[in-house]
């Protein structure tokens, strides 16, 4: 095992298959198009299986990084990987999935193999910000992450597609733009770009403590000092990409136009970086600020899961309502992550895994009768149970995930982060919980709309069910959407140490800066 | 022996579910039916061959996070064991029905299969309910409490094609969410308070917490008594109590077995096995505890007084069930919990019946539901009509009153656990108390005549409606047959067999310390020794609705249609049931729907999007020109330019930290 860089094996050989595309890979016939597929769809289930021994090596009774790789790296820059409890379900939700969204792909005809290399890439970069521990890195693979994404919806997506390439790029990279100067910032406080695992003698950004002194900027008093600022810069970043409520509004333009194995990558793995980012660095990093900005956190979280809730009812378009539902789920991860308890952070990590899968399935079942119609109105569709039996099963299936039913996964997190949100503030946990009534009322109208009644469109009258590829792609989801319910501990063991340290840390943070204000008194 | 009660209905619904293609139509329907008739027999023997001590197995880990841990479990007590026979005895008794009543149904074309899902998802019912039964932890609970909801929002919306079925499933489904929300809320606030979700560790630490206040929301509330409610609110959806009571009534669009099983005696009842189960709790909170009791009793005369008018022979026996619940509430909200089991236990039994003997008059009509097109159908279908008898004598509560034999009351089931509740009411000594008792005698009097007046409509009187309907009605097969006589023999004698230890002297020995009753609740024991018009009064106004609906039906035929034009606002009010459909649409749904429109329309697309775009944007035109540019397959050029951009920013970055 320590001769194998398994990390570093994991996050670039998606990449490397895609260099192999882009050298090697001539000519636009159908022969090429079916080799592209091929090689993309070998190079991410190759990625998956490598990627099993991080679990299976995991030890999770060790709360700290594990498969640490360092190398000096250009101009003095180090480059250093690994996983924790925290990332290293996230690492696998993308390995996971990738395979399916290549095989989701099969149909696509336009530019081929700059397809697969679009995803390819994007594979690396979404692995990378994972396992990243060095803050110029992270930096890299998060922003890195953008451009492909820009360009799958861009090139392969729908009607509107520049206005929602555009829009999605642009609400990112501002929010990126700041943490860029937090990041600058961070390193002439501490010294070194290294997050954790650091070489002898560095301390990393991790166990760093940054100045929470009260600082008066422009006649205004910023309590909790450079703290907040930093805190806000980052949150600027990571609230875009969740999305929080109200800086969410690229996402629905942006799933609506994405091709569905971009809307799937979107919602699945994408979003996840920005609940990642406040576990990775707002709240071990930012403690004394975290603590300050709970209430606004929580606040903008439950307005988006009722506003977002409420919105979600009244769409036509099948996959805008999904990506509204989509910022809803989003809002019980920050609220989760910010209620800084175990349960809290527990849920929020595992609805995130689980949105993962359910979303993603969900963008999935859209895909399987656009692909037919072509079309994604709510209107267009009724009654389709009577010609696709194994299709209703499978989207009744994720729509009970998608509105928390016990027994999928959709309910642990939501469980464990309303029981943890409960603890610190129970507004909080009762308006949320709403959410939970309004989950059921969008999904199951949706559904209905959509799948049952009778059938008597003239245009879904020879409408086929799914075929055994479609039934490939969706069957390793729906044993991961109920394994995960059923037995969630295979997730909360695994975290659960990193979890405790983490918040360990914090609440010793607190209770140091509080010690540390009361002797400048 | 209990983790194959528990399991085998699961693997059943599953075969049969998934698997009825490869084994044929009549193998799924056979393995649901046999599996639910020997877990059936498992669960009488549980019962008769109880330990003294709770059982508890631990099947595996759930869910671990911290100090929230909850496990698949059973726990095995009396009132799990109650809960048991029921609902597998109904649920058997109710599959084997399903054969002749799910055969050829009108509402499915020719060759579409749709038998093995009807099966499948009753069996997955049963499992979802032994789940929610046996539960040891809140956690488990509620996934039982939310699987027989996802169950009967399946079973309701059967009839896939039509609207009617979607609307109520989906409601069914949504006003149950209601109910779970304060459920959910509820088993929060008691993982806050005690650091457990599982019952033996919650209830140890209830009498510390008696005294205790917590901050919920931003007050400082009783602890016991703001969980109690909470989790009361959980019970008001699923058993359908007054202001969560609106989908029971819909769904009545489910295949009527389903009725049967799912909305008049399992699942619906779920709410009173939950109060009862908390036993230990609400000894603690009288106020939470007379909240049920008002609670119960509303609903009772509630639901009775719409039961009154209504033509349609489902909605009738669903009002009755609503009201039958509240009842059961009742008792539990005075602290007599084993009276309110015992009318549970007796109630599955009767009201079963009626159910079943409704669908055979239903199968035999033709599918006409609209009891003002029935009549005279005594001598066509006999044997449904003299098991209907058995139930609505038991349901209006016939008996001896004042004689007993063997320490119990002579009278069929409803007359024995009914009096027990309305006796308890009045024994209760609390103002809660008296006002369950006055509302009670009333609603036995409005039982009494819509019961009644079911019975002279349909099997009385001349044919209404139909005259081919009514030539070929025929009675129903004996697989339809054999459950009604099992459940007529269940309503004629449960009340009797089963006083003593229920709700008679011997309930210590009977419960064993399931259900808790505080030091100072001697209600039960004060109940036996009430005056003697307290136990006439439910006869009295049991005769009296008889009487009355005699008058209606029987004799003067035309009086009923007089008396509606007569109070025709009193009427149209009953016939509309309280108008509280119409105010929850009011109310809630067309505002949600408005809001949703408008947070999108403006919120979304005018305010959020005008404000960022125009900030992020800044000049329009540039961007147009960016995209008219890039649409001619320049994206690649523009994703370089980034690409660039983002190596400049990170050279300079890295100079800066290098420098």
């Amino acid at each position: 095992m320590e001769t194998l860089p398994l990390i570093s094996l994991v996050t670039f050989l998606p990449a490397i298959g895609a260099a192999v595309l882009l050298i090697f890979q001539r000519g636009s016939d159908a022969m090429a198009q079916q080799s592209a597929r091929w090689l993309a769809l070998l190079t991410t289930t190759a990625t998956f299986l490598f990627s099993i021994p991080l679990l299976t090596g995991f030890d999770s009774a060790d709360p700290g990084f594990q498969f640490v790789e360092d190398a000096k790296w250009l101009g003095g820059l180090s480059y250093r990987m690994g996983v924790d409890g925290i990332s290293v379900f996230f690492v696998m939700l993308t390995t996971f999935l990738m395979p399916l969204v290549i095989a989701a792909s099969w149909q696509v005809e336009h530019r081929v193999k700059e397809y697969m290399v679009a995803f390819l890439l994007l594979e690396t970069l979404m692995i990378g910000v994972f396992t990243a521990l060095d803050l110029i890195l992270f930096y890299l693979f998060f922003e890195g992450g953008l451009i492909p994404m820009f360009l799958i919806i861009g090139i392969w997506g729908g009607k509107e597609r520049i206005y929602a390439a555009f829009k999605f790029f642009l609400y990112t990279f501002f929010g990126s733009v700041l943490m860029l100067v937090a990041m600058i910032f961070m390193y002439a406080q501490a010294g070194t770009t290294c997050i954790a695992a650091c070489p002898e003698g560095v301390t990393g950004l991790l166990d760093f403590a940054f100045s929470s002194e009260t600082i008066t900027l422009a006649g205004w008093s910023i309590p909790g000092g450079a703290q907040t600022l930093m805190w806000l810069a980052f949150f600027a970043s990571f609230a875009v990409k969740l999305p929080m409520w109200p800086v969410h509004t690229w996402l629905p333009d942006a799933h609506v136009q994405a091709p569905t194995a971009g809307s799937v990558v979107l919602a699945a793995i994408l979003l996840k970086m920005g609940g990642y980012g406040f576990l990775r660095f707002s709240l071990p990093m930012f403690p004394v600020a975290s603590e300050l900005m709970q209430d606004f956190v929580f606040l903008l979280s439950v307005v988006a899961i009722i506003y977002t809730s409420l919105v979600a009812l009244m769409q036509e378009d099948i996959k805008k309502l999904i990506a509204y539902s989509s910022v809803a789920h989003m809002g019980f991860v920050t609220i989760g992550i910010f209620a800084a308890n175990r349960q809290g952070v527990d849920g929020a990590i595992f609805q995130m895994l689980s949105h993962g899968f359910i979303s993603g399935a969900l963008f999935l079942c859209v895909g399987v009768i656009y692909d037919r119609m072509h079309t994604r109105e709510i209107e267009a569709f009724g009654g389709l149970v009577v010609r696709m039996p194994v299709y209703a099963l499978i989207f009744m299936l994720f729509t009970l995930g998608n509105v928390g039913l016990p027994g999928t996964s959709g309910f642990i997190g939501e469980f464990l982060t309303l029981a943890g949100v409960f603890q610190v503030n129970s507004w909080v946990a009762f308006f949320a919980a709403t959410g939970v009534i309004l989950s059921a009322a969008y999904a199951l109208w949706l559904y209905r709309r959509v799948v049952f009644g009778d059938l008597i469109k003239q245009s879904l009258s020879q409408i086929q069910d799914m075929t055994a590829r479609e039934k490939a792609i969706f069957a390793p989801l729906v044993v991961a959407t109920i394994l995960l319910g059923v037995y969630p501990s295979l997730v909360t063991d695994v975290i659960g140490a990193s979890v405790q340290s983490l918040l360990s840390g914090y609440e010793t943070a607190l209770s140091e800066a509080a010690t540390q204000i009361a002797q400048n008194r | 022996m209990t983790e194959i009660i528990l399991l085998a209905p699961l693997f059943a619904a599953a075969i049969a579910g998934f698997g009825h293609r490869i084994t044929g139509e009549k193998f799924a329907l056979g393995l649901t039916t046999g599996v639910l008739i020997v877990i059936c027999l498992l669960s009488w023997i549980v019962f008769f061959t109880l330990g003294e001590e709770v059982e508890r197995i631990t099947l595996f880990r759930w869910i671990d996070s911290g100090a929230l841990v909850a496990d698949w479990a059973i726990r095995l007590d009396r009132l799990t064991a109650v809960m048991l026979v029921v609902v597998t005895t109904v649920s058997a008794l109710v599959h084997l029905y399903s054969w002749g009543y799910m055969d050829d149904d009108p509402n499915w074309k020719e060759g579409e299969s749709y038998k093995p899902r009807f099966f499948a998802y009753l069996s997955f019912f049963t499992f979802a309910m032994l789940a929610l039964v046996t539960a040891d932890n809140l956690a488990q609970m509620f996934f039982g409490w939310e699987g027989v909801g996802l169950a009967s929002y399946l079973l309701i919306g059967f009839y896939y094609r039509k609207p009617s079925a979607n609307q109520a499933a989906i409601k069914a489904f949504i006003v149950n969410r209601v109910g779970d929300f304060g459920f959910a809320l509820g088993i929060f606030g008691l993982f806050y308070m005690t650091d457990s979700i599982e019952f033996s560790t919650v209830f140890a630490s209830a009498p510390e917490l008696a005294d205790k206040t917590m901050t919920f929301l931003s007050w400082e509330v009783p602890v016991l008594e703001t969980l109690g409610i909470l989790l009361f609110i959980g019970a008001m959806g699923k058993s359908a109590q007054f202001i969560l009571h609106t989908w029971l009534p819909d769904a009545m669009e489910g295949p009527t077995p389903v009725s049967a099983l799912i909305h008049a005696a399992t699942m619906v009842t779920a709410g009173v096995f939950l109060v009862c189960r908390m036993s230990p709790l609400y000894e603690h909170a009288p106020v939470a505890l007379g909240l049920v009791a008002v609670v119960g009793a509303f609903t009772a005369f509630f639901a009775a007084t719409i039961g009154l008018v209504q033509n349609d022979i489902k909605r009738v026996i669903a009002y009755s069930t609503c009201s039958q619940l509240g009842y059961m509430f009742a008792a539990a909200g005075v602290g007599v919990y084993q009276a309110a089991m015992f009318h549970l236990f007796t109630h599955a039994f009767f009201k079963a019946l009626l159910f079943l003997g409704a669908g055979s008059v239903i199968t035999a009509m033709h599918h006409e539901q609209d009891m003002r097109k029935y009549g005279g159908l005594r001598n066509k279908i006999p044997m449904t009509y003299w098991t209907m008898m058995i139930g609505t004598l038991a349901i209006t509560g016939v008996g001896i009153p004042l004689l007993t034999i063997f320490g119990a009351p002579i009278g069929l089931a409803g007359f024995v656990s009914k009096d027990a509740i309305i006796e308890s009411t009045f024994a209760a000594e609390t103002a809660t108390g008296e006002f369950a008792f006055v509302l009670l005698v009333v609603a036995a009097l409005m039982t009494s005549f819509y019961s009644w007046r079911l019975m002279f409509m349909t099997f009385f009187g001349e044919a209404r409606g139909d005259a081919h309907a009514h030539e070929h009605a025929h009675e129903s097969p004996s697989v339809m047959l054999i459950p009604l006589y099992v459940l007529a023999a269940g309503a004629a004698l449960a009340g009797i067999f089963f006083f003593g230890g229920f709700v008679g002297e011997g309930w210590e020995e009977f419960w064993r310390g399931s259900i808790f009753i505080g030091a100072e609740n001697e209600v039960l024991h004060h109940a036996h020794g009430v005056p003697l018009w307290v136990k006439l009064s439910p006869f009295v106004a049991m005769l009296l609705g008889l009487f009355i609906a005699w008058q209606f039906y029987i004799v003067n035929p035309d009086l009923p249609a007089r008396l509606a034009a007569n109070q025709r606002t009193l009427y149209l009010f009953l016939l509309n049931k309280w108008y509280v459909d119409e105010i929850y649409d009011a109310v809630f749904v067309r505002p949600a729907m408005w809001l949703g429109r408008l947070l999108w329309k403006r919120g979304d697309g005018g305010t959020i999007d005008g404000a960022l775009n125009g900030l992020a944007y800044g000049v329009i035109p540039f961007l147009t020109r960016l995209a008219v540019r890039a649409q001619s397959g320049y994206l690649f050029h523009y994703a370089f330019a980034m690409i660039i951009g983002l190596g400049i920013l990170i050279t300079w970055f890295v100079m800066g930290g290098a420098g």
